[in-house]
């Protein structure tokens, strides 16, 4: 899962960074094949988890956790839509 | 010497399709109870595949300065469609262009009865006016869209323009002012040089499209997207197509296992198949 956080010290620069992984995230889990809901749960969860991290450096290797994140979403939807589309339009390769 | 072409993408608006979901339920395509038609209220939609990586194509010829704009088009209903969603599909399915790098979009207006009958036809006599009106210089579509498998817009926009067409393009580099367009056909790879203006439509190995991320979508609400009326482009909708019956395809029997090949050649032979 996920493993981010959610900075409530208002006066962190990082805070816009990790607010913006979230709706990114969020967006992104619209499609997800469990669900939007199932992965809603999940992301908050792991963001409420590390909410109490305040070592910017932790917090930036949690942000870049969740960057990585956003690409293999983003590399499971373009397979799934890719494959079904050679399955349904091309001869499988002999 | 970069060259500056206008470009015009022609995207499928409204196809419906069956989200791939591995859950318990997966979304089924079911026909209308009056056979008209392909149920399409509170079916997930979203961009023709095939128009994606159109899209994809004109953004990274921008992105290497080869042509000056990329313009998105698609042709759809003004107002919000199904009655449990308060955005509208087509305007949607432009933000998705202009958020993967379009730099406008062009919004016409087709709704009611002229948009169920919207097919082919009605769209190529769009592109053509858009691309005479707009001084485009290659018209970059989808081979096809998945709901209707029709594979003929891009050839009739290139007929109705008198232009030369690129269909089933894998590779697509600009030469000067001509188009070098590699096509997937049934022998393998056809290879060939058409002058521009042209018609082009993108196949599935052409490229890989990229996601359109939410930053991306909130920047793209910057950019404009003009209406148009399909009588500002002198375009008659009318259909002459009429569609008579809608069926489901038959459901497939089950199949039977046999133990040996002289059980199989009896089933066979019972079925009367050999």
């Amino acid at each position: 899962g996920v493993r981010v956080h959610l900075v409530c010290d208002m006066a962190n620069p990082l805070r816009g960074e990790v607010i913006k992984l979230y709706k990114t995230l969020l967006y992104l889990g619209r499609e997800y094949p469990q669900g939007a809901a199932y992965f809603r749960e999940r992301l908050k969860s792991a963001f409420m988890k590390n909410k109490d991290v305040t070592d910017p450096e932790k917090i930036k290797q949690l942000v870049a956790r969740g960057d990585f994140v956003i690409k293999e979403l983003e590399a499971l939807y373009f397979l799934r839509k890719y494959r079904a589309m050679k399955k349904r339009y091309y001869e499988p390769e002999k | 010497m970069p060259q500056k072409l206008g470009y015009l993408d022609c995207l499928s608006s409204g196809t419906p399709v069956v989200t791939l979901s591995c859950g318990p339920l997966p979304p089924q395509i079911r026909v209308k109870p009056d056979n008209t038609a392909v149920v399409t209220d509170g079916v997930k939609h979203s961009m023709n595949p095939f128009c994606e990586i159109a899209v994809e194509e004109a953004v990274k010829l921008k992105e290497k300065k080869l042509i000056k704009e990329v313009v998105a088009v698609s042709c759809g209903p003004q107002q919000a469609q199904f009655f449990d969603s308060d955005f509208c599909l087509t305007q949607e399915t432009i933000r998705t262009a202009l958020a993967m790098g379009a730099d406008r979009g062009i919004h016409v207006e087709v709704s009611g009865k002229d948009y169920e009958t919207l097919g082919p036809l009605q769209v190529s006599k769009i592109m053509a006016a858009l691309a005479k009106k707009e001084d485009a210089q290659l018209v970059i579509l989808g081979k096809q869209a998945i709901d209707d498998d029709c594979n003929q817009t891009g050839q009739m926009t290139a007929a109705l323009l008198d232009w030369p067409q690129g269909t089933f393009a894998s590779e697509v580099t600009l030469e000067g002012d001509k188009v070098k367009v590699v096509r997937e056909i049934d022998g393998g790879l056809e290879t060939i040089k058409i002058n521009t203006p042209a018609v082009v439509t993108a196949d599935l190995r052409l490229n890989t499209p990229r996601y359109a991320t939410l930053p991306n979508i909130m920047k793209a609400k910057k950019k404009k997207i003009a209406n148009v009326k399909p009588a500002d482009l002198g375009v008659d909708l009318t259909s002459r197509l009429e569609v008579l019956r809608v069926d489901e395809p038959p459901q497939r029997q089950a199949g039977m296992k046999v133990e040996t090949v002289e059980d199989l050649v009896c089933k066979l032979k019972e079925t009367g198949r050999v």
